[in-house]
């Protein structure tokens, strides 16, 4: 089949940047979306023009390191699929489509489609881990997990940390990634002693990072790779609210 | 764990939950007051003018209680504007750059547009409070020394410009209400994959029954059904 693209390139962090059309011929149903990039990178290589950047690594939908929008949409037309398990054959000949980094001041964009996503990286280095001591494992069912708080820990642990919440969020807000973090470890007994200090720095640090407020209108969980749903945000929420109502914070010097 | 200092005195104000969470007991305290309000407006309705004009005295018996109310209104209404702005104001400083082409999935018209729907009724309510409280914008009729609401209500829909602004006043505030009754839950934490789609439909329903009870007034004054 045959594509019509119009590309954001943008040389590097500090440069403008603009949308470049490109006509992709001989694109396979079979190939996934990033493939169907890279034959028109091979193509732009030969004729000595810059290769288009995207991030990607498993190219399996698990690693979260893909994501742009395709026609408006993070991850593309289909849903909880990353965009490089998307295959060309959900598209038809003569599709015209429009590829964009993410977009909010938190990912500032490296070159083309490639954003830097450190802000989610900071966001979880303040608060998304559990403490524990090193040395021996400890025994595997010395802390009972009820079944029902499992299951919830581990729907929001698949979490990849792709951004995409944050690029279609109507307000620029990573509410549904901090969420997912503050549910993944809150939920759990392991998380208990930390949790009241979880919610507080990772909604600080998230806030610092300049990614603003949920609304609720529910367009990340619409595209959201690993389907996470918006019960994550009323968790932290939760957290949040409690962890300021009970915690009294640090003592003064 | 000493990634940022927390100062826990100015914290809470800062962060974009509190916001919301301002937002939404402000909105409790708003949408108390409109089931009163349609409440009261009902007793239109009764067939005998005295039945709302005793209600009005009722509510104006007591003037510490009256003023008490229309304080916590208020305040309530004030904070939730300043609220709205900061919010406001942090969205557009989220995406410095826009995008060319940006579908909207998973919203909808209602939450996409709260930001217009508030300001609006904002201006509905200076509006009414001037038309039917003040009087200054159609006199109000007069009962001997008391103000006759049921006369002054329909002196005011029969001019057709202010009962078209009332209810094109209260559609948006369906609207706001539609998208509002249910994200106020999410806001302070409330959420559960069962109860929550029954809220959002108790929410729909609740929002389109209050803009009917207070759209059906002005429509029956033009109509001649309230004369």
């Amino acid at each position: 089949m045959k594509l019509t693209l119009h590309i954001w390139r943008q040389a590097n962090s500090t440069a403008p940047g603009r949308m470049v059309k490109y006509e992709v011929d001989d694109v396979s149903e079979h190939m996934s979306f990033l493939e169907m990039l890279d034959v028109l990178n091979e193509k732009l290589t030969l004729k000595g023009e810059d290769p288009i950047a995207f991030d990607s690594d498993c190219r399996e939908g698990i690693c979260g390191t893909c994501g742009f929008m395709v026609n408006g949409v993070a991850h593309g037309p289909l849903p909880k699929t990353t965009v490089c398990q998307l295959h060309m054959r959900h598209f038809k000949d003569g599709d015209v489509l429009y590829l964009e980094p993410w977009r909010t001041r938190a990912f500032p964009v490296i070159k083309d489609l490639a954003v830097d996503r450190s802000a989610l990286d900071r966001i979880v280095a303040a608060g998304g881990f559990v403490s524990i001591d090193t040395g021996a494992a400890p025994d595997a069912n010395a802390i009972p997990v009820p079944k029902e708080r499992a299951e919830i820990s581990m729907d929001a642990a698949a979490c990849i940390g792709c951004g995409a919440c944050a690029a279609m969020c109507p307000n620029g807000s990573a509410s549904l990634f901090t969420g997912a973090k503050i549910t993944h470890l809150g939920v759990l007994p392991q998380g208990q002693p930390e949790r009241n200090e979880r919610a507080l720095r990772m909604v600080a640090q998230a806030t610092e990072e300049g990614l603003s407020y949920c609304s609720n209108h529910g367009e990340c969980e619409a595209v959201c790779p690993k389907g996470i749903t918006l019960e994550v945000i009323a968790r932290m929420n939760r957290h949040y609210i409690k962890a300021e109502w009970v915690d009294r914070g640090q003592p003064a010097e | 764990m000493s990634a940022i200092a927390i100062n826990r005195t100015t914290f809470f104000c800062r962060t974009p939950v509190a916001k919301k969470v301002v937002m939404a007991v402000t909105g409790v305290i708003l949408f108390g007051y409109l089931i009163g309000h349609l409440a009261g407006n009902l007793l239109i309705y009764s067939g005998n003018p005295a039945a709302i004009n005793r209600y009005a005295e009722l509510l104006h018996a007591s003037p510490p209680m009256l003023w008490t109310a229309r304080i916590v209104l208020l305040v309530a209404v004030i904070l939730h504007i300043i609220a709205a702005a900061q919010l406001w104001l942090l969205k557009r400083r989220a995406r410095p750059v826009g995008y060319c082409r940006k579908e909207e999935t998973g919203s909808n018209y209602a939450s996409r547009t709260m930001i217009w729907s508030g300001p609006i009724i904002a201006l509905f309510v200076i509006f009414h409070v001037l038309h039917l409280t003040a009087g200054k914008i159609v006199p109000l009729a007069m009962a001997g020394h008391e103000p006759d609401v049921y006369h002054s209500v329909i002196d005011g829909f029969r001019v057709p410009m202010i009962s078209a602004f009332y209810i094109l006043a209260m559609v948006l505030l369906c609207l706001h209400l539609y998208h509002g009754l249910w994200s106020m839950f999410q806001s302070v934490g409330v959420s559960h994959p069962r109860y929550t789609p029954l809220l959002k439909r108790f929410a729909a329903t609740f929002a389109f029954i209050l803009a009917i009870g207070f759209i059906s007034i002005p429509v029956s004054v033009m109509i001649g059904i309230i004369r």
